[in-house]
């Protein structure tokens, strides 16, 4: 019983209404408060990050421990997986957050800015942490909410319209997921995630699994943005603030969406190859269609938000792999290295995605247009954002020695190992045309002939350089995840917790 | 079995209604539907048969009584509800400031 | 509004007012509890602000002083739950406080408590929402 669990989600909530409070009377007082406890998260969590190994932490809230061996009480789970994820979400929320002391000054309402950016942050901590099924539902609620309010922040035309097509197609996955929720009840008559999957064990029709997993597919899958469900975002994120932008593309669609299904169809369903099958076609789909819609965008913004299916495409496929290999029983190292391959393009993606967001919100802070052909020539008047554009420019690609480059062949060389050659074909094309996309997004917004009016622009200021500079020693820093010692230390206990079938239940019912 | 499907039937309606209509109050409206519907059909599966409502009486303590989990989990859900439905009417208002128009087939700023 | 509303809501609010505060007290003996308590209070809230109408600027002053005391009832909340990590065992939303005999008004630990400040929250929350649409319809210009 590891006390320090829950204060992932109590500190975001009690220092969101202290701001509310306290932010009234004291004028200064919200930014600094959410710039410290964010950094005391990401502090947390990075101890917890190297701390957990290859054991569980549980944590029973409210102490009701079992009685005969069955789970009576709401549980809370740190395992290897969790912890990458929770480091994630407090890091490059710490970043989002001092980012937008700078330039959330051009909005009115500051207060409710922070106290809901506190929200997003303990409703996003409570997902990954919870190993209760329902409690995902209800912290996923309060995530979600929050940035319904979040994207139509300054209250334009095209921000209200982008939220409420994005509350619309919320709100359908939220029933379809508790419809999901009632249905595993009725049959499992539990709701602890160890415990459905002992549940499932046993005996099971099939037919009635089967509904089940496409309705869960569905809900979460249209948190996560996959083909066919990905209408909602371009609008969304390119009509969002831009450190909300970084936010819900780098952490929101990953924490809410794709860590849930890889967690739910590795550790409660019993994996079948009919529904592994699907999850690598749709994957495969997104990864394609993705960057054929980004190529023709003029808008930055709407552009990095097709990236994002795109590169969401890619980390489904390799996830989707793993699962058939696992599901056919043949050759589990190929499969773990698949998932690491996933799991790895995931962690680069919040970094590097979070950049470039960041990048296009200083480009309008100085500017203040998002059309990329009334941009040109700013890398001599902003130096700091130009270089940091073009290190996540080229870790996006794929350009050894940055980070993307590493991931991407490792789920290469697992799709050619597997024997998968025609996806392997298809990732390394999309790579390709990704590559052809950013270096049309570098020479117009950056390289292009200026003209007089362009040259009176100054650098942003202090704090969104910092934000800026720091992720993009990150992007560098995270390519070492790929020697074998550091790889060991952190990826491995991750992937050990997914493939291994009886390591999840065996620690949770134990205790 | 025919509970069940009324629920079914319900979600269907709901359904209907966000996918035709055309003013923004109706699909919210619809919204709510669908998701009343999800409710009863939680509510419905903690039935047993022969059982009572799950309230203790200190002086007859041992009874057979309905589920009381799903009853919990739909308390929570209709608050939730609540505050998504309101979400939604807060945008609506703010839409029709800006467009002067309910009519969603107006309202297409963003595309491409 | 006319005579015959006003009148209603003169004899009526005060009653509502009662039975919410009765449901939420009462909540670990009968059913209801927080929410449905909360939301009977603001109930009879919304309704004396509907029959008798404010002007613009108590409106507003309103709607400061309800923001308060929501953020105040959500914190006491969390101090309770945390008030149970530090005496007794180290476990957030223990139930430290004795438990009396079962049927009892004051008995079952905590729970009355948590039960009364969730109350406060719900019932604040429902009448903020209720107060920011009409601000925003009275300032729009007409």
């Amino acid at each position: 019983m590891n006390p320090l669990l829950p204060l992932f989600v109590i500190a975001p909530l009690a220092a969101a209404f202290l701001i509310m409070i306290i932010g009234r009377f004291v004028s200064e007082f919200n930014k600094y408060f959410t710039s410290l406890v964010l950094l005391f998260l990401a502090c947390l969590s990075f101890y917890f990050l190297f701390t957990t190994g290859e054991n569980q932490f549980v944590y029973k809230v409210g102490g009701w421990e079992p009685v005969n061996k069955i789970p009576i009480g709401i549980y809370m789970v740190m395992d290897g997986f969790t912890a990458i994820i929770v480091c994630i979400i407090n890091l490059i929320g710490f970043l989002a957050a001092f980012y937008s002391i700078s330039y959330i000054k051009r909005y009115t309402a500051e207060n409710y800015f922070y106290a809901l950016f506190c929200l997003m942050i303990a409703g996003m901590n409570g997902v990954v942490i919870s190993g209760d099924f329902f409690n995902i539902f209800v912290f996923l609620e309060i995530s979600v909410i929050s940035s319904y309010a979040l994207v139509a922040f300054g209250v334009e035309k095209e921000e209200l319209e982008a939220s409420f097509k994005y509350q619309v197609l919320g709100a359908l996955a939220s029933f379809l997921i508790l419809i999901g929720i009632g249905l595993i009840y009725w049959k499992a008559k539990t709701l602890n995630i160890a415990d459905i999957k002992t549940a499932f064990a046993n005996d099971y029709d099939k037919t009635y699994y089967t509904f089940v997993q496409i309705l869960i597919l569905s809900g979460f899958g249209l948190k996560a943005a996959i083909i066919p469900f990905h209408a909602w975002l371009p609008d969304a994120h390119s009509s969002a603030p831009s450190p909300i932008s970084a936010m819900l593309s780098g952490v929101l669609i990953k924490a809410v969406g794709i860590y849930v299904i890889i967690r739910l169809f590795f550790n409660m369903f019993v994996i079948s190859e009919s529904m592994s099958v699907l999850i690598t076609v749709l994957g495969t789909l997104s990864m394609v269609i993705g960057v054929f819609l980004a190529i023709g965008q003029w808008d930055i913004k709407r552009l990095l938000a097709y990236h994002s299916i795109s590169q969401m495409g890619y980390v489904v496929l390799a996830v989707g792999m793993g699962m058939v290999l696992i599901s056919r029983g043949e050759r589990p190292e190929v499969a773990a290295l698949a998932i690491t391959g996933g799991i790895f393009h995931l962690i680069n993606h919040a970094a590097f995605k979070g950049l470039l967001f960041l990048n296009a919100g200083a480009i309008e802070y100085t500017i203040g247009t998002r059309n990329l052909k009334e941009m040109g020539g700013l890398a001599r008047s902003m130096p700091a954002t130009s270089a940091t554009s073009f290190v996540a420019s080229m870790s996006i690609s794929g350009i050894p020695p940055f980070n993307g480059f590493f991931s991407k062949l490792i789920i290469i060389v697992a799709a050619v190992m597997g024997r998968f050659y025609l996806l392997a074909a298809l990732a390394v094309i999309v790579s390709v045309i990704t590559l052809a996309s950013f270096l049309k997004f570098q020479r117009y917004a950056f390289y292009n002939e200026t003209d007089a009016k362009r040259d009176k622009v100054k650098e942003v200021p202090f704090p969104m350089i910092f934000s800026m500079v720091v992720l993009s020693v990150i992007c560098l820093a995270l390519s070492l995840l790929v020697i074998p010692e550091i790889r060991e230390a952190v990826l491995t206990p991750a992937i050990n917790i997914l493939t291994d079938p009886a390591k999840y239940t065996s620690t949770i019912i134990g205790q | 079995m025919m509970p069940y499907i009324m629920c079914f039937i319900l979600f269907l309606v709901g359904l209907y209604g966000v996918i035709t209509r055309r003013n923004l109050v109706k699909i919210a409206v619809s919204l709510s539907i669908m998701e009343i519907s999800t409710f009863l059909f939680f509510a419905l599966i903690g039935y047993i048969d022969g059982g009572v409502a799950p309230i203790v009486d200190p002086a007859d303590p041992v009874k057979t009584y309905v589920d009381p989990l799903p009853q919990a989990l739909v308390l929570t859900a209709i608050v939730i509800g609540l505050a998504t439905t309101s979400m939604l009417m807060a945008i609506i208002i703010r839409l029709y400031r800006k467009y002067g128009t309910f009519d969603i087939r107006e309202i297409k700023n963003l595309r491409g | 509004m006319t005579l015959i509303v006003k009148k209603t809501t003169q004899l009526i609010a005060g009653m509502i007012f009662m039975y919410g505060i009765y449901v939420i007290v009462h909540g670990h003996l009968t059913p209801g509890g927080g929410f449905a308590g909360g939301v009977i209070v603001a109930g009879s809230l919304i309704l004396i602000t509907l029959a008798f109408g404010v002007d613009f600027l108590k409106l507003v002053k309103e709607e400061a002083g309800t923001t308060i005391i929501e953020s105040m009832a959500t914190l006491i909340v969390i101090l309770i739950a945390t008030a149970g990590f530090l005496f007794g065992t180290h476990v957030f939303f223990n139930n430290f406080l004795p438990k009396g005999v079962v049927g009892e008004l004051v008995s079952a630990g905590t729970l009355p408590l948590y039960n009364i400040f969730v109350g406060t929250e719900v019932a604040a929350s429902i009448f903020i929402i209720f107060l920011s649409l009409i601000i925003f319809k009275e300032e729009s210009p007409q």
